[in-house]
């Protein structure tokens, strides 16, 4: 069945064709009826969503206009502040905790009609590639639930797949938006650094982390995306540009006649065949389409792995700290504080946090600094300027998202197998550059394929423009 | 060579606050050995000539104005505690002084 | 101690009076009740991010230029370390890239010490530990209104530590000197001439006993004539100058004991003990502290343009220093002699007295002793009754004691024309033909004492003096009266 678009529902609300309230309903009825199968959600919002739907209403009956989301149930990755409402990031150092304070894409969601369903689950603290990590237990992939939804934003990935909410937000720091839309089946976008606020994002690594939409279509996130961006005083890393809105940019994706795409060499390498079979059937469809597409190299992306697992661990291992067991979440008594604080975050964190505190830690710890994160930090300058070079000469970059279509549960229990998922969406965060995967063909066992395209800093609008181009040939 | 070894990962859980078992020890000190071995990529990298990249956007001379806002009412911030008294978090004795 | 030197440096944490917290829109505050300034931001919630107030960095780039920094491009660092007073677990401060560099700070006697940085940092919040004490369980949650959840256990009855966040996120800057001080007092000149320019620059209260200005001293010892520094020691703990200057005094004997008994001084930190008077190494740590300091990526660096620099520099106001120096070739003497008039804010008056033609020394000598023996009568005093009292003085119409019983009149808020007072008290000066007619009497009545008097024996001076204010009913200049003895006894040698 062919998902219901926000786009759709929103209008038909707002003109009081359709009541948000049964849109609600609808989508609660979805939920009940497969998500017991699926765990897409750690909490679902009935009785907020109930609510929020009948204001929508009431405000529509008072011939008021609710905003572009009106009536919209959107699924929000447990790693987001709602205030009153646990957010737990799947892990059980925060279970049951409530925070006082909306994040700002949350508050931004609901000014715009947004009805928030549910808390999404996810690898815990954000932190891998298919959701396993969660300490809730997995969540399933609606095309194959012997399959993993990819990682971290599993949950948000799966509810949208499965049609339990036209729209989600997930949270991307080395691919975690982008690699589970693609094993999902979903469009998954992680804007430019800075363009979405932090505010309320419970922090994995602050250099590296953006919030971003999934949808079923490239429009529907397009839509989430215009009413999540902008600047927030209360992120200092918040960019004031002010873009113009991406629903204009995809409606102009049609014509791509002109545009330059360069097939990123590097990130081809290690693929598996059919994954390569779908990029290679997207560039020629663009061809088609009207676009100069050709290969690029961007040679320093075959570092982007090493410097990731050495920059967002000593990043998050700091981020981490403050889980202590001092003033919220859970504390293990102990006769002193340090014993309290060692007893508490052993039992609280599972073995992936644990692995990457302590790496690093490492990274950053004395005599280390330099080789290890202060390094990972200049090799992040060459990967800009490799990409800089590359953007010179193409509008926009073209590559696989993940490397293979979703894996068997168990599959990857080794970490650096599970990190190589994430070789082909690293290099994005790094740069700070935007990024879209787009569903496009299947691999060999039938399972969706996901294409990804980058462009540079602040240049959404190519990027919604080329992955509506791809969807459309898709 | 053998970059991380169990004396090490004992003292980084240390200084991370982890209590970790010796199986973990063992566990932990192979899988980090494994990352830290694929990163010698980036280690033999001469960079020294290159900058950091702190942020991916050159921003700067973010503030705010000196105002006063109202913050988060006292017994919402101690009701989520695990112990408080007093109106203030309540912890268990601490050994050593603050550095 | 002799052939020993001690070395002192200093570092003092000057929390800022900024309306709200560094990177938060709590408000500043001291003395509220615990725990009612907090936002997720200083309380350092899940999801919560740093902004940074635009006073604070004002107010820091003012101190760093009060102290002839220079004003640098700065980043804010992380400091990772765990304990409770840190919401995050780790402090956001500055590293190698501080806000200033590279200053001097002048003593009022003249000296310079060197001002290595001033960086910007967050505050911590306050622990108050509660002491090992028979108090079970349930009645330690009955008695203090606990709000656990029912059904955790507790351990109590043990020491445990309340913690409060009302400062957590307050600014500081922290002002590291180099160790250029050699004495307690040289330290305790320092702290109060920094504490002088902090509150001149109105950006801190400055109090040592409210924590507003927080000392740490770093001292040393080494024999005198050394060029090698000794191994240091870090002293807290220091609530007072008082504490400050016994603290070093007493660290420095200390280890002047341990290197002159063969032993060696451990570099460690000591707390100071101000009931015992003696300072203690401190509980040692398992280890070494690993700050892993590394860049804050939830901040983008700070580099205050030429404009911004300009019109702090231009808002600087007069500091102690410079008014020593003004004061001072006003009145032709050393800037070290003007020091406490400037500390006590008597330079204005005595500089206007002056530029209105009063004598320089003897207007610094009524305002050093009678006026600022009475400040809050100072503040009724106005320039031009101070002037006219000077000058009477210094013309002879008014001797210096009389003078000085005029000024307390005016301190006392009983008028402010000098000369009305004094005819009201019944002073007039001597005329100077009455005074030397005076003198000549009493040379004349003793004839053998003023013979003693002329070889130059000086214990008849006095009896002279004194039988001059006899007769002249004490409205005679003692030093007048001196001055002529001498002429005379001169003009009898001839």
């Amino acid at each position: 069945m062919t998902a219901e678009r926000a786009i759709d529902i929103a209008a038909a609300v707002r003109k009081g064709e359709r009541s948000a309230r049964d849109v609600v309903d609808e989508h609660l009825a979805r939920i009940a009826e497969r998500d017991g199968e699926l765990h897409a959600f750690n909490l679902v919002l009935a009785d907020e969503a109930r609510a929020a739907a009948e204001a929508v209403d009431a405000a529509v009956a008072r011939g008021e206009d609710p905003g572009p989301l009106a009536g919209v149930p959107v699924a929000l990755k447990d790693n987001l502040c709602t205030r009153g409402i646990p957010t737990t990031c799947s892990s059980r150092i925060l279970e049951g905790w409530r925070p006082p304070y909306d994040a700002t894409v949350v508050e931004r969601v609901a000014a715009a009609g947004g009805i928030a369903i549910g808390k999404t689950n996810l690898d815990e603290f954000a932190m891998g590639s298919s959701t396993e990590n969660s300490a809730f237990g997995p969540t399933r992939n609606p095309h194959d639930p012997t399959r993993v939804p990819g990682g971290s934003s599993g949950g948000s990935a799966a509810a949208v797949a499965a049609q339990f909410a036209p729209l989600g937000l997930g949270s991307d720091t080395g691919g975690s938006i982008r690699q589970p839309a693609a094993l999902c089946g979903v469009v998954g976008m992680k804007p430019t650094y800075g363009a979405v606020s932090r505010y309320g994002l419970i922090a994995f690594a602050s250099s590296l982390d953006q919030i971003g939409p999934f949808a079923t279509t490239v429009a529907d996130a397009a839509l989430l995306y215009d009413v999540i961006a902008g600047h927030d005083p209360l992120d200092s890393t918040s960019v004031h540009d002010r873009l113009p809105p991406m629903v204009e940019a995809v409606r102009q994706g049609e014509d791509v006649d002109g545009m330059r795409i360069g097939i990123v060499r590097e990130l081809m390498e290690g693929i598996a065949p059919d994954v390569v079979a779908q990029v290679n059937r997207a560039a020629d469809a663009l061809s088609a389409a009207g676009a100069k597409v050709d290969e690029v190299s961007v040679p320093a992306c075959v570092y982007g792995l090493s410097a990731y697992y050495l920059i967002a661990p000593a990043e998050c291992s700091s981020n981490l700290a403050r889980y202590d067991g001092v003033r919220y979440g859970l504390r293990v008594d102990a006769p002193d504080i340090t014993a309290m604080y060692s007893s508490t975050r052993a039992a609280g964190f599972g073995a992936e946090v644990k692995r990457r505190i302590m790496l690093g830690t490492y990274a950053l710890s004395a005599g280390y600094y330099d080789a290890y994160y202060g390094k990972a930090q200049r090799v992040r300058t060459l990967i800009v300027r490799d990409f800089d070079a590359a953007y010179k000469r193409f509008d926009a970059l073209l590559s696989p998202t993940s490397p293979t279509t979703a894996f068997a549960f168990g599959a990857k229990s080794d970490p650096l197998a599970m990190y190589m998922s994430d070789v082909c969406t690293i290099p994005s965060n790094l740069s700070g550059h935007p990024a879209i995967s787009v569903p496009f063909g299947v691999g060999e066992d039938g399972l969706p394929v996901g294409v990804q395209v980058m462009a540079n800093a602040l240049q959404e609008a190519t990027v919604f423009r080329a992955g509506a181009a791809l969807e459309a040939q898709a | 060579m053998s970059r991380i070894n169990g004396d090490d990962v004992r003292h980084v859980a240390r200084l991370a606050r982890l209590d970790v078992t010796d199986e973990e020890v063992e566990l932990f000190t192979g899988q980090l050995e494994a990352v830290l071995q694929h990163a010698q990529d980036v280690e033999a990298l001469d960079v020294a000539d290159v900058p950091p990249t702190a942020h991916p956007l050159p921003l700067a001379n973010v503030f705010r104005d000196d105002e006063p806002r109202p913050g988060v009412d006292r017994d919402e911030v101690l009701a989520m505690a695990p112990d408080a008294a007093d109106g203030r978090f309540r912890v268990p004795r601490i050994l050593g002084e603050a550095p | 101690m002799s052939g020993w030197e001690t070395v002192i440096g200093l570092e003092v944490h000057c929390e800022l009076k900024t309306r709200t917290k560094l990177f938060c829109s709590c408000t500043n505050a001291f003395g509220d009740e615990p725990n009612t300034n907090v936002c997720p931001v200083c309380l350092g919630l899940p999801g919560s991010l740093p902004v940074i107030n635009r006073a604070a960095v004002e107010y820091a780039m003012r101190i760093g230029m009060a102290l002839s920094c220079s004003v640098e491009p700065s980043i804010f660092h992380r400091k990772n370390y765990f304990y409770p007073d840190m919401p995050k677990d780790y402090q956001i401060s500055q590293y190698d890239q501080p806000i200033n560099v590279d200053g001097w700070l002048e003593l009022p006697d003249g000296k310079r010490v060197g001002i290595v940085r001033a960086h910007m940092e967050e505050d911590t919040g306050k622990t108050t530990h509660v002491g090992g004490g028979a108090s079970r369980r349930s009645s330690a949650l009955d008695n203090m209104g606990s709000t656990a959840p029912a059904g955790r256990t507790r351990i109590h009855g043990a020491e445990f530590s309340l913690v409060d966040y009302n400062r957590a996120g307050v600014p500081l800057v922290e002002i590291v000197s180099a160790p250029d001080m050699r004495s307690a007092d040289e330290a305790k000149a320092y702290v109060n001439e920094l504490r002088s320019i902090l509150v001149a620059a109105d950006v801190s209260d400055g109090k040592m006993e409210e924590g507003s200005l927080r000392v740490d001293a770093n001292v040393s010892v080494r024999q005198a004539g050394a060029e090698q520094f000794g191994t240091r020691c870090e002293i807290k703990n220091l609530n007072s100058l008082r504490s400050l200057g016994r603290a070093i005094e007493y660290e420095a004997r200390r280890q002047v004991q341990l290197l002159e008994s063969g032993d060696v001084v451990v570099q460690e930190t000591r707390h100071w003990n101000e009931d015992e008077g003696r300072t203690h190494a401190m509980r040692s740590k398992e280890e070494a502290d690993d700050y892993r300091y590394f860049p804050e990526p939830d901040l983008v660096p700070v580099a205050p343009d030429a404009s911004w620099l300009a019109s702090v520099e231009s808002s600087l106001p007069v500091l102690p220093a410079q008014r020593r120096s003004a004061l001072a070739s006003a009145a032709g003497v050393a800037a070290s002699d003007v020091a406490l008039l400037v500390e006590l804010d008597l330079d204005d008056l005595v500089g206007s007295a002056i530029a209105a033609g009063a004598d320089p020394k003897r207007a610094i000598n009524r305002a050093a002793n009678e006026v600022a023996a009475d400040l809050e009568g100072a503040r009724r005093l106005s320039v031009e009754s101070f002037t006219a009292l000077v000058k009477l003085e210094a013309d002879g119409k008014l001797t210096a004691t009389q003078a000085k019983q005029v000024l307390a009149a005016m301190l006392a808020g009983e008028g402010d024309d000098p000369a009305a007072l004094a005819a009201a008290k019944g002073f007039e000066a001597m005329s100077s033909d009455a005074l030397a007619a005076a003198v000549d009497e009493v040379i004349a009545a003793n004839p053998d004492a003023w013979a003693k008097f002329v070889e130059g024996d000086p214990k008849v001076a006095g009896l002279f003096v004194g039988q001059v204010m006899k007769r002249t009913s004490g409205k005679a200049d003692g030093r007048l009266v001196t001055e002529l003895l001498r002429a005379r006894a001169a003009s009898a040698e001839a």
